[in-house]
């Protein structure tokens, strides 16, 4: 079965990289790391037949998102996680705080696997349009975007304007108004 | 096809990796690809629910998502900068005053 080995291979990818980036010292790694697991979630985008999902993943998260990151990165020059003076304060380290967080771990765990175990066996999809030309289609998608969404869609630039206002007066050096 | 399951294991595994690197990192960028790492996990289950309910309407929500994500990254690694030009550190311990 190819598109079991296609799945498994994408799936593996994606949990792995993600892995990595959280137990990376160095944040330029991880965010290189972050690219290859999303390379690997627009694989498997590709294959629930989203293929506009699947190339917007690799240019807006991989392209955009990922270089603003590394861009980040390497303007502030501190690529190692200054654990030393900081590390015996860790929150979690503390008996009382981390036994309370070890049960909310334990209970999102138990949360997530009673959820998964209540979901019912699909195999094929079922629906009214589910054959994978009519849910693939972009024509289609645009269709519904711009005709049942378009509050949401417009909603949408009015919040990209207020983030990048919003960016642009944070990241501003301060008393170089004039 | 692939049954919907595998693809919500896969979300739920991605969703907790993100979690453990939020609770569990020092440094607020890490903390950022975290987050970014959580938004991705529910990205894939709004798609493969779409997908198996047969309707777009899961790939339209994720146009949103990651419309917000990219304000998200935007306005995030702002105050990263503006946080690291004060105090020279990318630890979020090093910010416990609310002013300075």
């Amino acid at each position: 079965m190819p598109e079991n080995v296609v799945f498994y291979a994408f799936a593996a990818l994606a949990i792995g990289a993600s892995a990595l980036v959280i137990g990376q010292r160095n944040p330029m790694y991880s965010v290189l790391l972050l690219i290859a697991s999303f390379g690997a979630l627009s694989g498997l985008y590709i294959q629930l037949d989203a293929p506009f999902v699947a190339v917007a993943q690799i240019i807006i998260y991989a392209g955009a998102i990922m270089v603003l990151f590394l861009f980040v990165v390497m303007l502030l020059n501190a690529p190692r996680e200054d654990a030393a003076e900081y590390d015996r304060s860790h929150p979690l380290a503390h008996p009382g705080i981390g036994r309370f967080g070890a049960l909310l771990a334990t209970l999102l765990i138990v949360q997530l696997v009673w959820a998964l175990t209540k979901v019912a066996e699909l195999k094929t999809p079922v629906g009214s349009r589910s054959d994978a030309s009519s849910v693939g289609s972009v024509v289609e998608m645009g269709r519904v975007l711009f005709t049942r969404h378009t509050f949401a869609f417009e909603a949408t630039s009015v919040l990209i304007l207020v983030a990048m206002v919003g960016a642009v007066v944070l990241a501003r050096r301060e008393g170089t108004e004039q | 096809m692939i049954p919907l399951s595998h693809y919500l294991i896969v979300s739920a595994v991605l969703f907790s990796i993100g979690t453990a690197g939020v609770f569990l990192r020092r440094n607020l960028i890490t903390i950022l690809l975290s987050i970014e790492i959580m938004l991705n996990a529910v990205n894939l289950s709004f798609v493969a629910f779409g997908r198996f309910a047969g309707d777009v309407d899961g790939q339209i929500i994720t146009f949103f998502v990651m419309t917000v994500a990219a304000a998200e990254a935007a306005v995030g690694l702002a105050l990263v900068i503006a946080l690291f030009r004060h105090r020279e550190s990318l630890n979020p311990d090093a910010f416990s005053s609310l002013k300075w």
